[in-house]
């Protein structure tokens, strides 16, 4: 009964302000969470606006099952008002002279007044904020304002949900209630929602198919930890929180080991094999959390690089310190500040860091 | 005192004649993609820097019996428009443009695009988006021009002289009169014209600025502090 939404489009942004890449997308959304996921200037906007209606892509096909909403060989362009696409900004852009319930029965005319308050405050109560239907919306929380845009974008009863970065800024519990609540809706509909984001967390909070998009392409797709644990591009890693980029050249080949050695500018590291030849540039990405810190030469382990070193650095992030730590090469490790403090590492302090071969990941570019 | 009658009667009839005229020029120069908009935004502003002689020189030989409109005037009613209220009406529309236009297109300009895309996604069409988006969040920037082209052609003196001539109780505003009472000598007469003009004009402005402001607290400021 719900249609998959199918995206075959490229279009080159031009004119001064907008970045200058081609958006060359082949993409089909099922129904239900599709996450978009990528560094901020990715296209990620830009593709959500083609599917919308907003901006016309030079060229391509853009279907709801068999329904075009925009082929540029047989000259479809549905106007936006026509697709019944539901788009939930970044900003929200709920109406500010208008009340909550007002929003919300803005994309209903047409229907008598009793049945359009009636649809509100049913959809409104499903996003649990139908108290606050007379309010205007600077006289609601950012949270409200988040599920306000929801209902007002869902009672429309679309075919197709786009959510651009629609919970930033929330604490994560009051994000996964909206969530839930947005699953709840989603379960009797079954309509294919693109969500984007450029928050790890999100994506790990969400759990669901994720496709990653870099410079106005799909780089991977496939399920969460899948793709964001092995970029394979350098922006994305750093989006995907890989602290550590290291540029090295590979020394040798182990295949039979399955393994390479990448010299960086100083230190030898052992990493996966990759798609490389001895005397190729490669960079290494490494998460802070992935190296083990100790304070004495560790030995009997499996790990493959064991490097000593001296903490030029601590800094406080959250729960963790992160420690930059100068083994010819620099590395940045995360330790938790108990573990800091039962090692004693100090500013100056010498200590072994420990990578596994295969926390080591290669990236391009 | 008929002529400030005259006047108000002219100011309120340019204001109102010059808000369903400006509403769909404004839309279409703040939203308009064309590439010549530019040649169009410098006719609309012409009015600013044009002397009010100039202006009132070619008004007058536009809607005399020679010129286009006023052969067209003839031919309808018989007689040509230069020295009638609507004439000067005409006239007035012509030199107050800018005033009852350009305050609409800095409001329709300074909505978030974003409202626009939302209504639309939303499934209004332009002219729906225009009704319950666009119009009400330019109430501040309505009233402006309103209040201003009112202002504005209250107080016109030039062209009114060039295209209406002197003619009492047809176009003999007030600005003519305190202007022919200073040059009889009538000091006393021209002042108290004056000073009601300038009070009349305050309280107007006062009233704009008043508003305007409280409207902005209320619909605009909470909005773009966010």
């Amino acid at each position: 009964m719900t249609a998959a939404l199918d995206i075959q489009v490229t279009s080159a942004r031009r004119g001064p302000g907008s970045p200058s890449f081609l958006l060359d997308v082949g993409l089909t959304v099922p129904p239900g969470f599709t996450i978009l996921f990528g560094p901020s200037g990715a296209g990620k906007s830009t593709l959500l606006d083609c599917i919308a209606g907003l901006l016309r892509p030079d060229d391509g096909r853009i279907a709801l099952g068999s329904e075009a909403l925009f082929d540029s060989k047989q000259r479809i362009f549905v106007e936006p008002q026509h697709r019944r696409v539901a788009y939930v900004f970044q900003s929200l852009a709920l109406f500010p002279h208008l009340t909550v319930e007002q929003n919300v029965t803005y994309g209903l005319p047409g229907l008598s007044a009793a049945e359009q308050q009636s649809r509100a405050l049913e959809i409104l109560e499903g996003f649990h904020v139908a108290g606050l239907a007379s309010r205007k919306p600077a006289e609601i929380s950012g949270g409200e304002k988040q599920r306000v845009a929801l209902a007002r974008s869902l009672v429309t009863n679309p075919r197709v949900l786009l959510l651009d970065e629609p919970l930033t800024g929330l604490d994560a519990g009051l994000k996964s209630a909206i969530l839930d609540d947005l699953r709840t809706w989603n379960a009797a509909r079954s309509i294919p929602i693109l969500y984007v984001t450029h928050s790890r967390d999100e994506v790990d909070a969400l759990s669901e198919r994720v496709v990653a998009m870099d410079q106005g392409k799909i780089v991977t797709e496939g399920v969460s930890h899948l793709v964001l644990d092995a970029p394979r591009r350098r922006r994305l890693a750093v989006a995907a929180g890989f602290e550590n980029l290291l540029a090295g050249s590979v020394v040798d080949l182990r295949e039979a080991d399955g393994v390479m050695r990448v010299r960086l500018k100083q230190v030898e590291l052992e990493v996966p094999l990759g798609h490389a030849l001895p005397g190729d540039q490669v960079r290494v990405a490494i998460r802070a959390g992935d190296i083990l810190v100790a304070a004495e030469r560790p030995h009997g382990l499996s790990a493959r690089n064991v490097l000593e070193g001296r903490i030029t650095s601590l800094d406080e992030r959250g729960p963790f310190l992160l420690l930059r730590i100068d083994c010819g090469d620099l590395f940045q490790a995360q330790v938790t500040r108990g573990a800091a403090r039962a090692l004693g590492l100090a500013l100056g302090a010498s200590v072994w860091i420990v990578v596994k071969t295969y926390s080591c990941h290669l990236v391009q570019g | 005192m008929e002529s400030m009658w005259l006047s108000l009667r002219l100011a309120a009839c340019v204001a109102g004649l010059l808000l369903l005229i400006g509403l769909p020029l404004a839309y279409w120069l703040a939203f308009s993609n064309w590439r010549w908009k530019f040649f169009l935004e410098a006719v609309v502003a012409l009015p600013l820097v044009l002397p009010p002689t100039v202006l009132g020189f070619y008004a007058l030989l536009a809607l005399g019996p020679r010129g286009p409109l006023g052969a067209l005037w003839n031919a309808l009613f018989g007689h040509s428009l230069a020295f009638t209220f609507t004439g000067l009406i005409l006239a007035s529309l012509l030199y107050s443009l800018p005033f009852g236009v350009q305050p609409l297109i800095a409001s329709f300009e300074s909505i978030d695009p974003k409202l626009l895309a939302a209504s639309a996604v939303l499934g209004a069409g332009k002219w729906r988006t225009f009704i319950r988006v666009i119009l009400p969040l330019s109430l501040p920037g309505v009233l402006t021009a309103v209040v201003l082209s009112f202002a504005h052609t209250l107080g016109e003196f030039g062209v009114v002289l060039m295209v209406g001539g002197n003619l009492s109780g047809i176009t003999r505003t007030v600005s003519i009169e305190i202007y022919d009472r200073v040059q009889s000598l009538e000091y006393g007469a021209a002042n108290e014209l004056a000073f009601t003009l300038l009070i009349v004009s305050f309280a107007v402005l006062a009233v704009v600025y008043g508003v305007n402001r409280r409207v902005r607290r209320q619909v605009w400021m909470p909005w773009i502090a966010q």
